[in-house]
């Protein structure tokens, strides 16, 4: 059984030089950091927000303060990664103002009971998800998703979903490098027991 | 290795962490016991579903505004915070 390859990401070596004029007032490189990184930038607030038109302003927003704040970024981090941060600052800002009496927190460290491993679990079916259309598929995966607290699902998307390493995510988010493992691990176990409903050999059942 | 390490090493086996020691302890602890084996093959396809699943693809159209807003919103900026 191997381990999990990482998303292929963009060469960052011209990146710098992206920011330095943009940081000049060169829209036009500006332009091409916001091409390089949007669809990043929307699936990560997707993810956190579950909301659509909350995801489309999180992407202008977030552009923008990135735009405002150039000066501020030194660059001792990958610019991705800086952009990372103040996206998801932005997303569950709006997810606080959606859900405002729940707080929403990243420090929220929910207690689970998965700390011991999953008894009798069932196998899945080789190809689970082509069991499914693509929009159920997503329907599913979505639904899923949604069950998750947002610190866990916002560590998910992160890592496992962009591919940010542990301690660019540890970065991102301001959380330690132990605290990203756990919420990580918590999130994994628990997507794979919810999908397990939809995936497990002979019935998943998609009706529940 | 019991099923409570096993779990504690699972998200660094996962992510290719692990030394060679531990990994092989790992995989032998995987070869016998079944219920740890499954946590860790659905675990992975988890991963690689949600990863290859294109899920909150943006759709060029809304790509395409959204960009016209943010540039124009940004060359306000530039021309002064007054006229935004």
């Amino acid at each position: 059984m191997g381990t999990i390859q990482p998303r292929v990401t963009e060469p960052v070596s011209d990146e710098m030089a992206l920011v330095q004029a943009a940081k000049g007032g060169d829209v036009a490189a500006f332009e091409e950091l916001v091409r390089r990184y949007d669809r990043n930038v929307f699936r990560i607030a997707q993810h956190i927000t579950q909301n659509r038109e909350d995801a489309e302003d999180v992407v202008q927003d977030a552009f923008l303060k990135a735009y405002e704040n150039l000066k501020q970024f030194q660059g001792q981090s990958k610019f991705y990664t800086w952009l990372v941060r103040i996206a998801v600052n932005e997303a569950l800002m709006k997810l606080r103002r959606r859900r405002p009496e729940r707080m929403v927190s990243l420090d929220e460290d929910v207690k689970t009971e998965d700390d011991s491993v999953p008894r009798e679990v069932a196998d899945w079916s080789p190809n689970p998800e082509q069991q499914y259309s693509q929009a159920e598929l997503h329907e599913i995966l979505s639904k899923t998703i949604q069950g998750l607290p947002p610190s866990f699902r916002t560590v998910f998307v992160l890592r496992d979903v962009e591919g940010l390493s542990t301690e660019e995510a540890a970065e991102a988010l301001d959380l330690s490098i132990p605290a990203v493992k756990s919420r990580l691990l918590r999130a994994r176990l628990q997507l794979r027991e919810r999908l397990s409903r939809y995936f497990q050999k002979n019935g998943g059942d998609a009706t529940k | 290795m019991k099923c409570s390490e096993f779990l504690q090493e699972l998200t660094n086996y996962l992510d290719g962490a692990l030394d060679d020691r531990t990994r092989s302890e790992l995989e032998d602890h995987l070869a016998w016991c079944h219920n740890c084996y499954v946590v860790c093959d659905t675990t992975k396809k988890t991963i690689e579903i949600y990863r290859d699943s294109q899920l909150y693809e943006l759709p060029d159209d809304l790509r395409g505004r959204l960009r016209t807003a943010i540039i124009a919103k940004c060359k306000a900026k530039r021309a002064g915070p007054e006229k935004v």
